[in-house]
């Protein structure tokens, strides 16, 4: 979804969407749900959409105000009973003739909707991922308040959509690790009209949010690039330009220790760090793995990586990314940017 | 696409707030009358207070006035009815709470429980009323109640007025047929499960059981059912039309009661003779033990829990009519009661207060002197009230501490019960055995249905003497002054500007008099076939369809229920089911799709427009440039947004090319 369109209907109660609920429920039916989410499984296959709801896959319990409703009525069914009216026998019929329609409604507003995925953009390790899913009414009917969360989340939004139209949901998931993340089950599902009845059923599409490194905190400015060829750059120190920190090692001169940065550090685990320096050069700006220090672990250096990528991106320069295995030929713009980070999102 | 709406998700916005209370307006309105003067001011000032609240955005009540207005209710409905519980108090209390409810009512939760109560206090209100105008009240009702249903679970934006009640009217109206389906099949058991409460069933109408002079006048005013009759067969004449109710046989000096009958309990020996009329009589409720019978019902196959008294009188052995009440009975205008008097009754038939109406008691004995029987004196009465300016009317002057002396000698304008009460102590003085008897007299065809319907305004009172080999012989006094009265009814015996319209005769022709037939006759129906919906009447109707017992009416429900059901369920499917795409550029294209096919180049399932092209194109080198022209036409019109009205007539062209 491009950032100009407009928003769709949406609405977000009780909790974020992103926070799963603790499950507070007894072994047993912990045990039973698992069994439960396994045959679902068994049912859910990972398709790639549009993801047509047919009836046979549509659930329904009712809600606890199902439940009241059903007491109420019971109660109602009692009066009339003993007062011999019939107009609260006809009151009670007429309900319980309703809660029964309803069954059929809420179900009727879930069948034949259609499913589908849309691009997902790419997201940094620990933001949000947004899924942005399609909701398609193909028939001649608006559909009303259908929700879509992820399996074991509370409905978070809720969305119309008109008669052959097709409204689009962003479901929300906070990425953790770098690489692909992809969409888990969800869940679509409605308890229009009245409320009584709950209808869902699950999807699980096959998409996957790209999730690029965390970016270490900015400070460490970029190395002076290398050359095209592979020359290695790091280790020609100079005392021109500063192009990052490294680990003190024995013999490095006192005056190159970043002190500042030291005395950032939490007292108990502090390490010296060495402020390394190039020469500026002409042209592209190479942006190494080798260049960092090699205490790091792989992680640390991604992370490294991935912030230069940035700010190289945002100074607009022409920069080149070389990964152990991987070397991205310098460039610029957004889908050089996206390769750079993609690479360094599966490296 | 629709618009985005971001509302926090448990506060309820003004306009559902308001739809809310509209319809507590509809469902509380018809218990205002049976509250005290406070709560159902109490109610609409809570109505008024909270919808200007909503509209100016006032604060709520805080919390503590609410727990002091709660406990005051409490404390008003037990002051007011002596117990919170019981049908009028608890349904007073009930109504009073969704009132208060309201304000502390900001949530949606609070919505869905206020729609529950809502349902509820429908259901209450029929405890009291169930005309046949109710039945469209349920419905409004139910649609309203159901929509605002609809409104609270719809959490993303108001939906408008008109589409929420749209829909829950649909499903109102679809839920008809279940209802009517249960409401035939649902197995009736007889009786109250727990018991009623004391003040169960309809208010206490009609005659009471004491007489007093003017009571009687009073009901004239009224055009509720007493009850109606169906005769099988043969229908007594008017003078024969006295529909026996409470005879009184105490007088005090003004009123009559039934006063004390220790040891004649029991039902008097009656000789019944020629042929009798058969009929069936729908009471209303009177919340009195009295069953209305023609003079004078045969002691043979009487309704159920009913007896014949001590003073030949229908009544329910136990309890009282709360519930509109049908029988059949036979009765015989032709009779001879209790041709033998016990001496005890005797006394009590003819005790006067000695002091009490002086001129009245001098006269009767002077006529007991001149008289050589007790018929001649029977006759001479009647006729002092024949020949003298006896007057019959409404409304009588006031008389005094001697009220039939005032009567018979300075006012002598009275009503049935000044001459029926009169005509009985002129007798007694007399030392002959009479006494009052209430009840209805006449009562009005309805062409419609061809039954009669005897109303509140026929009420009437006659005197019973008792003469040696006669026994009791109605006399009513009335009919000699005003014979009219007794043979065409209240309306003609009474001057027009005493009547009220529904029994002026000038009013009782042409269409509204027709239309008011017809509405009886359909409220007969209604009472019959609905209300009156019973056991009995279940398993006498579901006999015609071979239903004869609960467990065949529970198949038969369910069979049912699930054949609908499962109807609407697949007519929810057909609704939800999407249609085919249906555009111009889609028509077009199936236009070169029927003419290829004819061809014998249909376009396969699988096959796109490009592909299908090509294959064409391949199989058909001369159609090749056509073809594929009007494919891409095709694809950019119906697939690439170019869908201007220009591209779709050069499609059309394209289309038109290929000639196979």
């Amino acid at each position: 979804m491009s950032p100009s369109a407009p928003m769709p209907r949406w609405w977000r109660p009780r909790s974020s969407p992103a926070s799963p609920c603790p499950d507070h429920r007894p072994p047993v039916i912990r045990a039973l749900r698992r069994r439960l989410h396994d045959w679902i499984a068994t049912r859910t296959p990972r398709v790639p959409g549009p993801w047509p709801i047919h009836r046979r896959r549509v659930y329904i319990v009712p809600t606890r105000y199902g439940y009241g409703y059903g007491l109420l009525l019971f109660t109602m069914l009692l009066g009339a009973m003993n007062y011999s009216n019939s107009m609260a026998f006809a009151l009670t019929f007429l309900l319980a003739g309703i809660g029964l329609l309803a069954m059929h409604d809420t179900h009727g507003n879930l069948v034949n909707l259609s499913i589908a995925a849309k691009a997902v953009a790419p997201a940094f390790a620990g933001d949000p991922v947004r899924f942005p899913i399609r909701i398609v009414n193909g028939s001649a009917h608006p559909r009303y308040a259908i929700s879509l969360h992820w399996q074991d989340e509370a409905a978070p939004m809720q969305v119309d959509i008109a008669a052959v139209d097709e409204a689009a949901v962003e479901l929300v998931r906070l990425s953790e690790r770098r690489g692909w993340l992809p969409a888990s089950r969800f869940a679509v599902s409605t308890e229009f009209p009245l409320g009584l009845f709950h209808a869902w059923t699950w999807v699980e599409l096959d998409i996957a949010a790209l999730v690029y490194p965390q970016p270490a905190p900015p400070g460490a400015s970029i190395p002076p690039g290398g050359h095209g060829d592979g020359q290695r750059s790091g280790d020609q120190p100079g005392p021109e330009e500063f192009v990052g920190l490294r680990g003190h090692q024995p013999g490095d001169a006192l005056r190159s220790i970043d002190w500042k940065g030291l005395a950032r550090q939490p007292p108990q685990s502090a390490q010296p760090q060495v402020k390394q320096f190039a020469e500026p050069r002409a042209g592209a700006l190479w942006l190494d793995w080798r260049t960092l220090p090699p205490g790091w672990s792989p992680e640390r250096r991604l992370a490294q990586l991935t912030r230069w990528v940035l700010d190289a991106d945002a100074e607009g320069r022409r920069y080149g990314l070389r990964l152990p295995r991987t070397i991205r030929e310098p460039g610029c713009g957004e889908a050089h940017r996206h390769a750079c980070l993609a690479a360094l999102a599966l490296f | 696409m629709a618009r985005s709406d971001n509302l926090p998700p448990a506060r309820l916005t003004r306009t559902v707030l308001l739809r809310l209370l509209a319809v507590q307006a509809l469902v509380l309105a018809p218990h205002l009358p049976r509250l005290p003067l406070w709560a159902a001011g109490l109610v609409a000032v809570i109505l008024l207070w909270r919808t200007a609240a909503a509209l100016r955005g006032w604060p709520l009540l805080p919390g503590w006035m609410r727990v002091l207005l709660t406990i005051g209710a409490f404390a008003g409905i037990y002051a007011s009815f002596g117990r919170v519980s019981g049908q009028t108090a608890g349904v007073a209390l009930i109504t009073v709470m969704a009132a208060l409810k309201l304000t502390e009512l900001n949530s949606r939760r609070d919505l869905m429980v206020m729609v529950f109560l809502s349902y509820f206090l429908l259901v209450t209100h029929f405890l009291f009323s169930q005309e046949l105008w109710t039945a469209a009240y349920l419905m409004l009702s139910a649609t309203l109640i159901t929509a605002l249903l609809i409104d609270a679970n719809h959490a993303g934006g108001v939906l408008p007025a008109r589409v929420v009640t749209v829909m829950a009217g649909g499903m109102v109206l679809r839920a008809l047929p279940l209802m009517a389906l249960i409401f035939v099949l649902f197995p009736r058991i007889p009786g109250p499960i727990w018991g009623l409460p004391a003040d169960a069933g309809a208010a206490r109408s009609g005659l009471s059981d004491s007489m007093a002079p003017g009571e009687i006048a009073e009901l004239v005013g009224s055009d509720a059912i007493a009850f109606r009759v169906r005769f099988d067969g043969a229908v007594p004449p008017p003078g024969e039309r006295y529909w026996r109710g409470p005879t009184f046989l105490r007088f005090d000096g003004r009123s009559w009661d039934g006063g004390s009958r220790a040891g004649l309990v029991d039902a008097p020996a009656a000789e019944l003779r020629g042929i009798g009329y058969r009929y069936e009589l729908t009471l209303e409720p009177t919340r009195t033990p009295w069953l209305f019978a023609l003079d004078l019902p045969a002691r043979l196959g009487l309704p159920e829990g009913a007896v014949i008294n001590a003073d030949h009188q229908l009544v329910l052995a136990r309890g009282e009519v709360r519930e509109r009440r049908r029988y059949r009975l036979q009765s015989h205008p032709d009779y001879r009661l209790q041709p033998a008097l016990p001496a005890p009754l005797r006394a009590l038939a003819t005790a006067l207060p000695k002091a009490a109406n002086p001129r009245a008691q001098a006269l009767a004995r002077q006529w007991r002197v001149e008289a050589t029987s007790d018929a001649a004196i029977v006759e001479r009465a009647l006729r002092m009230f024949r020949e003298q300016p006896f007057h019959y009317t409404l409304s009588p002057p006031m008389l005094g501490r001697d009220p039939v002396d005032g009567f018979l000698f300075e006012t002598r304008r009275g009503f049935c019960e000044h001459y029926a009460s009169s005509f009985a102590v002129l007798m007694r003085a007399a030392g002959i055995p009479a006494r009052v008897v209430t009840g209805y007299q006449g009562g009005e065809r309805n062409t419609i249905g061809d039954y009669w319907i005897v109303r509140q305004s026929d009420a009437h009172a006659w005197t019973e003497v008792w003469l040696a080999d006669r026994g009791w012989l109605r006399i009513d006094p009335t009919a000699a002054v005003a014979p009219a009265r007794v043979e065409r009814g209240i309306g003609s015996a009474l001057d027009d500007a005493e009547l009220p319209d529904f029994l002026n005769p000038a009013l009782r022709n042409g269409y509204r008099f027709d239309l008011r037939a017809r509405w009886d006759w359909l409220n007969a129906r209604w009472n019959h076939w609905v209300l009156g919906y019973g056991p009995e009447l279940q398993s006498e109707f579901l006999r015609r369809f071979g239903i004869d017992e609960w467990r065949e009416m529970i198949l038969a429900l369910t069979g049912l229920l699930t054949v609908l059901l499962a109807g609407f369920g697949l007519l929810l499917i057909r609704r939800s089911t999407p249609r085919p795409v249906d555009d111009a550029p889609s028509r077009a294209w199936r236009r070169l799709q029927r003419r290829l096919a004819r061809a014998g180049l249909p376009q396969a399932v699988h096959e796109g427009p490009a592909d299908y092209a090509a294959r064409v194109a391949s199989a058909r080198p001369d159609l090749a440039a056509t073809i594929a022209d009007a494919a891409r036409r095709y694809i950019a019109v119906r697939y690439l947004d170019a869908d201007s009205d220009g591209d779709l007539k050069a499609l059309r062209a394209a289309i038109a090319r290929v000639r196979p």
